[in-house]
């Protein structure tokens, strides 16, 4: 993975002294908790319905051991022995006290880490695939135009008071494991008939209370070229995106009021004037230099049959559901990706102790070539597992309450934190998720029922992606009571699509029995092999709406 | 309000006017829609002149009359609206304008470092920033990633150069 040089080192050093005198003047009471709001915004510090909230950057998801290791020591020593890992493959503490901060930030300095570009409307941390350099089709290491895009984007001078938050996402492989179509601009890498690798760019996907699908305004934006790109979007998007109306601020606006072609030729325009100065050309020795810290680690020449999966698998059902589930093909003969689900049943999405953070750093050191990943949907990747070490890692996560056979199913669920921890919610989350999960519980139930994902947020800035989920719920407040609407049939993958609305909102009593309804319907209606998202495409909501509301 | 020009504390220079306001003798600088109306006429005063734009004015409007103008003065209505980083970088290495770019509006100190690396080179701040609070704001980070407005080395041009030397080194032994 990616390692700082002292210029890395420098900036990040000098931000924490920066904020440490910023706070030094909050707690002297030199500025008020008014003036003290940006300047905690730009270092990842919100203020939250009890306390200060701290983000932690994970660039592109990609976490040493030492560095979650260090995160497990701050969860003890400031924070409540946990942290939440998020949409964003960050990192939250949700129990920080304002005085510590300075201190924390010199511990993730230590390790090479930091809450810039966390918040704030500034081009955010930039997310990535968490298969990267293990997925089989992969184009190049979505990882190396990652980090080109962190430095080139961490304090950026032009684009630090855009109208609104940026995001970007990578992806490389043709699955699109990073939800790139619902991000302000997406990057699929790709390679052209003539083996050159570029860049398709996707603009103005995002979900909020206007869900959008990104328009590709870029076919193959050559390698070298990328910044340059990059900085003419963020040039027309500053320069033109509204700023009257926080809710109507974020690109995907701009694009939808002026059109994909309009936007793709203000682009074209403005990306033909910065070529010509290069100064944004991607000089080759220092993608070079970037991409040898991707090169991939030294797997052993293996084969795939030479170990004693298939035994263990007969010999421990659990350990079977768990291969079948949370392991993926690896690019590498012998080698296997294993997902660590952060759902367990009744559990809080996301969340994880510090105990579990070492247990996981241990495991990616001693199997995984010391590295791990963050994933969009919170949950944690070993990459390089050899298939021969699967039931010793799964034998340890388990020991650690960490080997929940759900990914992708039904208890695998995406939430925000809601009205639980946000002063934005109108909502619970969490309880809903936990309810659906105890509901769910049974592992043989959920595999008959396969790949199905629930997604809830507590209210409409759709931080528990609701829209893009199979079965999308958020909560909503009417006169002071909960209410949750069901939307069905979204998909954040690469054929990403926003949900339908089901119809009236439910209560929370009557949430989980909708579900159980729904599920039903699917499970009377699927043809042989189908998944509820394509029972869903095939049959439309019709036969949801008809059954769901009917009484008992 | 006190005037930072080139990182030196200046008295103010210019007077700037409203739309309707009797133009003093000397320096001025007034809004778009003056210079837009009144061209012909302020261009024979024979003094320094400057043009100030809102946030929603693009700096296209006043591209072709750069000559004429010894200021260019753009608005930041609030801290959070920051088109005006953009203009000045248009100004700057896009128009080739040398003249004065001055930050004027909510221009908060936590914003020097962004405002001086996109092209300002003069900048309106409020009573209380001092010398030392100008310094430290400007000069918060050693190193900067991207290439803007100002002639600051990027840290991959840095790089490269380490790089050079190493392999001068290398080659040498």
């Amino acid at each position: 993975m990616y390692r700082y040089d002292e210029f890395d080192h420098s900036l990040v050093k000098e931000r924490v002294e920066q904020f440490r005198g910023q706070v030094a003047r909050r707690l002297a009471g030199d500025i008020t908790e008014d003036e003290f709001k940006p300047i905690r915004l730009m270092n990842g510090l919100y203020l939250q319905l009890h306390a200060y909230m701290l983000r932690v950057a994970v660039p592109y998801g990609t976490l040493s051991s030492k560095q979650l290791r260090k995160l497990a020591e701050i969860a003890r020593k400031y924070d409540r022995g946990y942290g939440h890992f998020t949409t964003r493959q960050n990192l939250q503490y949700n129990w920080p006290a304002l005085k510590d901060v300075p201190a924390i930030l010199d511990e993730l300095a230590s390790v090479e880490m930091h809450c810039i570009q966390t918040s704030g409307n500034c081009i955010r941390n930039v997310t990535s695939d968490q298969y990267a350099g293990a997925a089989k089709d992969e184009v190049e290491d979505p990882r190396i135009i990652s980090e080109v895009i962190r430095q080139w984007s961490t304090f950026h001078p032009e684009f630090s008071f855009l109208p609104r938050k940026f995001k970007i996402a990578v992806s490389a492989t043709e699955e699109d494991r990073a939800a790139i179509k619902v991000h302000d601009i997406g990057i699929q890498v790709v390679r052209n008939d003539k083996g050159e690798i570029g860049y398709q760019i996707y603009v103005g996907g995002g979900l909020g209370r206007t869900p959008m699908i990104g328009k590709k305004i870029g076919d193959f934006v050559p390698k070298a070229d990328l910044l340059a790109y990059l900085e003419a979007v963020m040039r027309v998007y500053n320069m033109n995106g509204r700023r009257d109306n926080l809710y109507k601020s974020r690109i995907k606006i701009l694009v939808h009021e002026i059109g994909a072609e309009e936007m793709q030729r203000q682009v074209e325009k403005e990306f033909a004037e910065i070529r010509k100065t290069g100064a944004l050309n991607l000089p080759q020795d220092e993608l070079d230099r970037i991409e040898a810290y991707f090169a991939d680690p030294a797997f052993e020449a293996l084969s795939d049959d030479a170990n004693d999966l298939d035994a263990a698998i007969a010999a421990d059902q659990g350990f079977a559901h768990w291969v079948t589930n949370n392991t993926a093909a690896h690019k590498k003969p012998g080698y296997a990706i294993v997902n660590i689900s952060l759902k367990p049943i009744g559990g809080t999405p996301g969340d994880c102790s510090a105990d579990q953070m070492d247990v996981v750093a241990g495991l990616a050191e001693k199997y995984s070539f010391d590295e791990l990943r963050v994933t969009h949907e919170q949950n944690l990747t070993l990459a390089h597992v050899r298939k021969g070490n699967l039931k010793a890692v799964y034998d340890a996560l388990k020991a650690a309450d960490l080997a929940t056979a759900n990914v992708n199913l039904i208890t695998d669920q995406i939430a925000c934190p809601g009205l639980d921890y946000c002063n934005l919610a109108n909502a619970r989350s969490i309880p809903i998720a936990q309810e659906i999960s105890n509901r769910f519980a049974d592992m043989e139930r959920q595999h008959d029922i396969g790949e199905l994902k629930i997604n809830t947020s507590g209210c409409i800035n759709a931080c528990g992606h609701h829209h893009v989920g199979h079965i999308g719920i958020l909560g909503v407040d009417k006169k002071g009571v909960e209410y949750y609407q069901v939307t069905l049939g979204g998909s954040a993958d690469e054929n990403t699509a926003i949900g339908d609305i089901l119809g009236p909102a439910f209560t929370e009593q009557d949430l989980p029995n909708a579900i159980e309804k729904i599920v039903k319907i699917y499970l009377d209606t699927r043809q042989d092999g189908e998944r509820f998202i394509d029972t869903y495409r095939r049959v439309g909501i019709q036969p949801f709406k008809e059954n769901v509301y009917e009484a008992h | 309000m006190k005037l930072i020009k080139n990182g030196n504390f200046v008295e103010q220079d210019f007077v700037a006017v409203g739309a309707d306001d009797a133009l003093p003798d000397g320096a001025v600088i007034v809004p778009l829609e003056r210079w837009e109306t009144e061209r012909d006429s302020l261009v024979t005063r024979n003094t320094p002149i400057g043009v100030k734009l809102e946030s929603g004015q693009h700096p296209e409007r006043i591209r072709d009359d750069l000559d004429h103008l010894s200021v260019v003065a753009l608005d930041f209505p609030i801290y959070r609206n920051g088109r005006a980083y953009s203009y000045a970088r248009l100004l700057r290495d896009r128009y080739g304008y040398e003249g004065e770019v001055r930050a004027v509006g909510n221009v908060l100190q936590d914003q020097f470092y962004f405002m001086v690396r996109c092209g300002f080179d003069a900048l309106e701040v409020q009573d209380k920033i001092t010398p030392e609070v100008f310094e430290q704001s400007v000069g918060a980070f050693t190193y900067a990633y991207q290439a803007a407005a100002d002639d600051r080395p990027t840290v991959m041009s840095l790089r490269q150069r380490l790089a050079a030397r190493a392999g001068e080194a290398r080659a040498a032994q």
